[in-house]
């Protein structure tokens, strides 16, 4: 495996080959030593065109501990902005010997075009394409719900996922939904109609409209992020209305089953599709989610990076 | 060499050899130790755990109290991470009370080109600062590419470096024995 570009491109195995690695990564933060010595003289480059704090410094932490130089290449007040093309910033990026390229950026397969267009040589990491996947979010979600619902190990077998909001523009919908799927679990999508893809009944999961038939029966629900820009986007009426309808408030959480955990990949908008109850109650895992991305990161740059080239690709 | 032709496997030590030799260096550690009560066990993956918990047994029957074993995986500090694709990590479990002042003995089956406790040193040094290393092997075969010896050995086995020393444990191959074989015959 040379890139990680979508969820899809992991099978059964590989997957969980990355979530044992990143186990083992996790203990990591134990130590009063963070660091390894894995990735010395390695450079992975952090190429955001979109503004993106958490997910850039979970890699930028995740590449540091395994002791590569990282490089952060934002789009704004840089040669981007000028007007060059995606094109000439990859060359310039090959031509400074970067091993690995994490981008984000606002165009879906952006990710797929740097890493199929003989531009680089090094690795492409997919950190979020437009409304397209993130497929290390995907990744730190279900290695969460296997530590609170499957004893950290194995796969994901009968876990019931609901994913709740704007399916429609997220990406981390999308990478769950196909990570979970190869994982065994099962999903439930939960939206209004308005904020759910076309041709979502060809996606390995069930939808529903209706929030609170669907969460006494799933064992992790995952709130999705409201965009402000979406909110005067005739999305929905109002903000009140969507918060009511589809937001996770106290009354709302006291639905689930009690060993159920709440998920959200952040940043949370509190007392729109999550109420502060439920953001700090003992179920809310944000908090860890935060903490698995590193070692999940970790666990994806060495085994694209750790060992010998592929040559045969 | 004329005779490896055929399938050319010969057992060097049989079950009661590896006891033998496993009790031996338990109470070897404890002598040069002066008792048991600084001492942590650590095993080398896959098979320097299994017989660091077996040495571990042996000094606990001995002197009366539990010694501490666990594992370090030394994937991520090896040297030859690049001539090969990236593997699989094994578990680094490292005993509460950690190591810091300790007199750790690590374990390991085989003792080849001496590059797997290098990386273990190095693996130490960024878990704590025990008071020594020491290092357990069931097997010496020589050929030695660093400045690395062993304090307690099971048994010095000569080799030419063709050949492999394949270590059985009870625990993951279903029986115990240590084997040679000549490379290419399988």
């Amino acid at each position: 495996m040379r890139h990680l570009l979508s969820a899809a491109d992991l099978d059964r195995d590989r997957a969980l080959l990355i979530l044992d690695t990143a186990a083992e990564m996790a203990a990591l933060s134990d130590r009063s030593v963070k660091k390894l010595p894995t990735l010395r003289g390695r450079t992975v480059v952090n190429l955001f065109f979109e503004d993106s704090t958490r997910t850039r410094i979970s890699f930028e932490l995740a590449a540091k501990r395994l002791s590569a130089d990282v490089i952060n290449f934002a789009a704004k007040g840089s040669s981007v902005s000028k007007g060059e093309s995606l094109k000439d910033t990859a060359l310039t990026l090959e031509a400074m010997g970067a091993d690995a390229v994490v981008i984000r950026h606002w165009d879906s397969g952006a990710p797929h075009r740097l890493a199929h267009a003989n531009w680089i040589g090094g690795s492409v990491i997919n950190a979020g394409d437009g409304t397209h996947e993130h497929p290390t979010q995907a990744l730190l979600d279900a290695y969460t719900m296997r530590r609170h619902l499957r004893d950290g190990k194995g796969a994901l077998e009968g876990v019931r996922v609901g994913i709740v909001g704007d399916i429609l523009h997220s990406r981390v919908a999308r990478s769950n939904v196909l990570l979970l799927q190869t994982l065994g679990a099962e999903v439930t999508l939960v939206a209004p109609p308005t904020l759910l893809p076309i041709g979502i009944e060809t996606w390995p999961c069930e939808v529903s409209y209706d929030i609170d038939a669907v969460l006494p029966k799933v064992d992790a629900v995952m709130m999705l992020r409201v965009q402000q820009e979406r909110m005067h986007a005739a999305y929905f009426p109002t903000a009140r209305e969507y918060s009511s309808l589809y937001g996770l408030n106290g009354d709302r959480m006291r639905l689930l089953p009690d060993h159920a955990i709440v998920m959200h990949p952040g940043p949370m908008n509190r007392g729109m599709e999550i109420s502060a109850e439920v953001a700090d109650s003992d179920r809310a895992v944000m908090v860890e989610q935060v903490a698995n991305g590193v070692s999940v990161r970790m666990a994806v740059l060495y085994l694209l990076l750790g060992g010998a080239k592929e040559l045969s690709e | 060499m004329g005779s490896a032709r055929t399938h050319d496997l010969r057992t060097v030590l049989s079950g009661d050899d590896i006891a033998r030799a496993s009790r031996r260096i338990a109470h070897e550690i404890v002598e040069k130790a002066k008792g048991a009560s600084d001492l942590v066990l650590l095993g080398i993956p896959t098979r320097g755990v299994t017989l660091a918990h077996r040495i571990g047994a042996v000094i606990s029957e001995i002197e009366g109290i539990q010694v501490p074993v666990g594992s370090l995986d030394i994937t991520l500090y090896r040297d030859d991470l690049r001539l090969r694709p990236a593997r699989a990590l094994e578990e680094t479990s490292i005993p509460e009370g950690g190591i810091d002042g300790k007199i750790v003995v690590l374990v390991d089956d085989v003792l080849f080109s001496g590059r797997t406790i290098r990386a273990a040193l190095d693996a130490l040094n960024d878990v704590g600062r025990p008071a020594a290393v020491r290092l357990a092997v069931l097997v010496d075969r020589g050929h030695r590419e660093l400045p690395i010896r062993p304090d307690y050995v099971g048994k010095n086995i000569p080799t030419a470096a063709t050949e492999q020393v394949r270590v059985h444990l009870l625990e993951i191959d279903g029986s115990d024995s240590v084997e040679i074989s000549t490379k290419g015959e399988h």
